[in-house]
């Protein structure tokens, strides 16, 4: 039907890479046993999941005592935010967020708010950044938690992360980072950070779905969610997912890797290439969130006068895949709250897309996707009663 | 998610367009909420001779314009007024719950073009008298 198909939706999921499914099939069959148990079969599957923590941890530059596998990337948000609450409701009830982050975040704050916490959520700037100056203001004697996403997932845009930990450590209140578009993406290190408590997803960095880590700096207290069998440290019961444990392990492997042999310089130069094809070859299309301090595989847009869905169908039609924040994608009347809490217009927030490259997207990739959707974006202003300018 | 028909019309809209010097032209909807549409007909002894549209809105919007454009096209105005969201709907084989409100900017799309015709008729009318 289509001359080719290009994935960019790598924000939603990664696939699978080759090496992190070789390394955890063992695992499903041969190797099944409960890391739990004091036999051989529990003795290697202990030392599986052992391992796989060591590199998860050395991916952020953690201690691999640090690292607390879940059952994803939400979990881990919702472990680190209520648990670290609940652990210090005594020292007070204030939290603070920002407008932007993902709902496993802003519902898990929504939830602490009908538990008696007061929640501060933080504005954000035109590119999607938070103020610092708006962090120092928020914060009180009774704050006890600030969560901070590390890069936005819509939009793309880094925070001002380590100015915030900074902040947050000067006054002894957790400093939580949703890390989970961010890691495994772009080198960081939690420790230098001043980073508290960092969510991290396998499977937005080419590992198997349903494995989240949450790395927990040394020292600070939070308390479960999950009770039972105290796996985990008694910080999340269970017996272990061993085999999406070792995917993880082989991913952040992988994702290390890819840190020093040039392939997030050359991510870089494919997103800037879309990015200018985009801008200026379609009249009335514009790059949303920040042009530079943004993830490296990361390309976000707001095209005039058109709806989201109508131009997501018509890319799936021409085998590429993207997403969008329109109000018709997200099952309600309202556009993304990200674009809205950025100031963009509800009309120009319902044209938004989001092209979010991978490790194997080429440039000829970028050249197709960037001439399919010129093309599409005429046949549908061609429609569209919005659109004044044509000939 | 959705049928075969409203794709095939999505991807291929029928009566698709700016139309020049129309009889009557009804827009609803608006661009906060994500969907607008604007109908345009022409009219001859009380039938819709010629008809077209022009649609912001996702892929339901676009498919709901052009299977009521083709509906309507060549029946009388009151013929015309009868077609509901229902009949829309149901000619694409149905719609998903939250895209229903679609078919109902269909339907109101109809009427507003018609009424549009009508009033600009009478104000025609009472200028001659």
């Amino acid at each position: 039907m289509t001359e080719r198909y290009v994935y960019m939706d790598h924000s939603a999921t990664t696939a699978v890479d080759r090496s992190v499914l070789e390394a955890m099939l063992p695992y499903f069959s041969e190797e099944f046993g409960n890391p739990n148990s004091l036999h051989i079969w529990g003795r290697k599957a202990r030392k599986a999941v052992n391992e796989a923590r060591e590199k998860v941890a050395a991916l952020v530059g953690a201690d691999a005592s640090e690292i607390i596998f879940t059952g994803g990337g939400s979990e881990a948000d919702n472990l680190a935010i209520k648990g670290a609450a609940f652990a210090r409701r005594d020292k007070g009830r204030h939290v603070i967020t920002t407008a932007i982050e993902h709902h496993a975040v802003i519902d898990a704050f929504h939830w602490l708010e009908d538990q008696g916490f007061e929640v501060t959520v933080l504005p954000v700037d035109e590119r999607a950044m938070v103020g610092i100056s708006d962090l120092e203001s928020a914060i009180r004697p009774d704050t006890i938690l600030v969560s901070m996403m590390y890069a936005n997932n819509e939009v793309g845009t880094f925070q001002p992360v380590a100015e915030a930990a900074r902040i947050c450590n000067d006054r002894g209140i957790i400093f939580h980072v949703d890390g989970v578009q961010a890691a495994g993406h772009i080198p960081f290190n939690v420790r230098d950070m001043g980073i508290d408590m960092l969510t991290m997803s396998a499977h937005k960095m080419y590992g198997p779905k349903g494995v989240g880590g949450l790395y927990i700096r040394k020292g600070v207290k939070i308390q479960p969610i999950v009770h039972g069998g105290g796996q985990e440290r008694g910080l999340r019961s269970g017996t272990e997912n061993t085999a999406g444990i070792v995917g993880f392990g082989a991913a952040a492997d992988l994702a290390s890797m890819r840190f020093t042999d040039g392939s997030i310089e050359e991510e870089v130069r494919l997103r800037d290439l879309l990015i200018d094809s985009v801008t200026s070859s379609i009249e009335d299309a514009y790059l949303t969130g920040h042009r530079t301090e943004r993830l490296p595989f990361h390309a976000s847009f707001c095209i005039g006068s058109l709806e989201g869905e109508s131009m997501l169908l018509r890319l799936d039609a021409a085998g590429i895949g993207a997403s969008s924040g329109s109000a018709c994608t997200s099952g309600s009347l309202e556009p993304s709250y990200v674009l809205l809490a950025m100031g963009i217009t509800h009309e120009l927030a319902h044209g938004s897309l989001r092209f979010s490259l991978g490790k194997d997207t080429t440039r000829e990739d970028i050249v197709y996707v960037a001439e399919n959707l010129k093309k599409i974006v005429a046949d549908l202003r061609a429609l569209s009663p919005l659109w004044k300018n044509r000939g | 998610m959705y049928t075969e028909k409203v794709m095939e019309l999505f991807m291929n809209p029928k009566n698709a367009g700016r139309m020049e010097d129309p009889d009557g032209v009804g827009e609803v909807g608006n661009p906060r909420c994500g969907d607008i549409m604007k109908i345009y007909i022409k009219v001859k002894d009380e039938r819709i001779v010629d008809i077209s549209f022009e649609t912001f809105g996702c892929a339901s919007a676009i498919a709901s314009s052009s299977m009521v454009t083709e509906m309507v096209k060549g029946l009388t105005l009151d013929e015309a007024l009868a077609i509901s969201n229902k009949d829309v709907v149901n000619a694409l084989g149905g719609l998903p719950p939250q895209k229903v409100h679609c078919s109902l900017l269909a339907e109101e799309g109809i009427q507003a073009a018609i009424e549009d015709y009508r009033a600009k008729r009478k104000a025609g009318v009472e200028a001659k008298a």
